[in-house]
């Protein structure tokens, strides 16, 4: 099948998507390579986050408060990070995670593994 | 006994007094508590203040140093903490104990336990009792503090002693998070509790001391215990009977029939009154206003052991 468009065309064309999806929704342009949640004011930002498996997802706390990322399940958990520090982890079998700090168990948020 | 608690007029203006700052009144069934004000200020001697309190010292509680803590709130928390233990090696009767309620680091790292020990170990009084705050137990492992000050308890956490005819009880309320919730005890630690006041005579003064408060203060920051109730049910029979908790990084006490429950200043750095701002983290205050908000708890009995006296101080 012979493409209506030349090989530039269509990566400007992914380009200009890619653009205006950070523009519209930032959580879902990082998502495309390593979705970072962003800790602030004591919460999970975002609450809720879809990932393919195998991704990795970092989070970053914002705040003067050190915070962790605990698996409701067992499945990981972080030390304590302090301000601008980060923790990082893969998830690889789909499901539906539900995480909390334990130093703030009020902060949970949930990552859907697809 | 009914006979011996205080009028209700009586414990409602100790009440009243315990929000009116510093050298304020509390009650203690059977007892009086005086939280007084002890200063670093230069015009101001601490030590001196404290001996001016009838009885002997029995114990002090430390609370909250989060060793490691370093932002804008109080970049020196050795410093601060330092000058706590000053104040309390300065009184001219030292307490027989020290009891640490907690979050002794912040970030649960062996260099901060490390410098912790070392800081504290400055302290005349060298029999030292610890549970851990949340911040003890961030590790990964969760054996930075269990490696350190496990030994009290076969690891658990959780131990009792006896002292001067005072039952201490040393519990932990920071491990079994419930996600959204409070802080928990857990049923293994609440029947452990039974089994341990079970053959106790109700005359027996009991201080309970834990990291979160043992009672609700604010649900939403997390400011208290979902199983506290438990527990209270079986320390209502005793005669005296004094909670301590830390935090919460400030004062704040009730008395309920037998019970007080007290909460004790940090000394790192305070944080909001309950409610106030995003969350519970560092309150930033001016400098002068900073050792006002930090300090210590001490306990001293007059007479028999039921009159105890609980007294705050500040740094300044």
């Amino acid at each position: 099948m012979k493409s209506r468009h030349s090989w530039t065309e269509t990566v400007l064309m992914l380009l200009a998507a890619l653009g205006c999806a950070a523009t519209m929704d930032p959580a879902r342009a990082w998502a495309m390579e390593e979705p970072r949640v962003v800790i602030k004011d004591f919460m999970y930002m975002p609450m809720s986050l879809t990932v393919k498996s195998g991704t990795t997802v970092t989070w970053v706390n914002m705040d003067d408060e050190p915070h962790n990322v605990i698996s409701d399940s067992g499945l990981f958990r972080s030390g304590g990070f302090d301000t601008n520090e980060t923790f990082s982890y893969k998830f690889g079998k789909p499901g539906t995670y539900h995480i909390t700090c334990s130093i703030h168990p009020r902060m949970v948020a949930t990552i859907v593994v697809e | 006994m009914s006979d011996k608690r205080p009028s209700l007029s009586r414990r409602d203006a100790l009440k009243c007094m315990a929000y009116g700052g510093a050298g304020t009144l509390f009650a203690l069934s059977g007892g009086v508590f005086t939280p007084i004000d002890l200063a670093l200020a230069r015009t101001y001697d601490a030590a001196k203040e404290a001996d001016k309190l009838p009885g002997r010292p029995l114990f002090v509680q430390i609370s909250d140093t989060h060793i490691g803590f370093n932002k804008e709130a109080n970049p020196d928390v050795n410093g601060t903490l330092t000058q706590t233990i000053d104040i309390v090696n300065g009184m001219s009767e030292q307490p027989a104990l020290i009891i640490h309620t907690g979050d002794i680091t912040h970030l649960s790292r062996p260099a901060e336990f490390d410098l912790a020990q070392q800081l504290l170990s400055r302290l005349r009084t060298t029999e030292l009792h610890t549970v851990p705050g949340e911040h003890d137990t961030t590790d990964a492992t969760v054996t930075e503090y269990f490696d350190r000050f496990g030994s009290a308890s076969g690891n658990k956490g959780y131990y009792s002693f006896d002292h001067a005819g005072v039952h201490f009880i040393a519990l932990v309320n920071v491990l079994q998070f419930k996600p959204g919730g409070l802080g928990t005890l857990g049923d293994e630690q609440l029947a452990w509790v039974s089994a341990d006041l079970k053959a106790r005579s109700a005359s027996t003064p009991i201080v309970v001391f834990a990291h979160m408060p043992l009672w609700t203060i604010y649900e939403p920051w997390g400011w208290g215990t979902g199983d506290a109730d438990q527990l209270l049910a079986q320390l209502r029979r005793f005669g005296s009977v004094t909670v301590l908790n830390g935090h919460i990084h400030q004062i704040v006490q009730k008395v309920e029939g037998h019970v007080t429950f007290h909460t004790a200043r940090s000394t790192a750095y305070p944080q909001p009154i309950a409610g106030q701002g995003a969350g519970p983290g560092p309150l930033k205050v001016g400098a002068d206003l900073l050792p006002k908000m930090l300090g210590v708890t001490s306990v001293t009995v007059v007479g028999h052991a039921h009159s105890m006296t609980l007294n705050d101080t500040a740094l300044a």
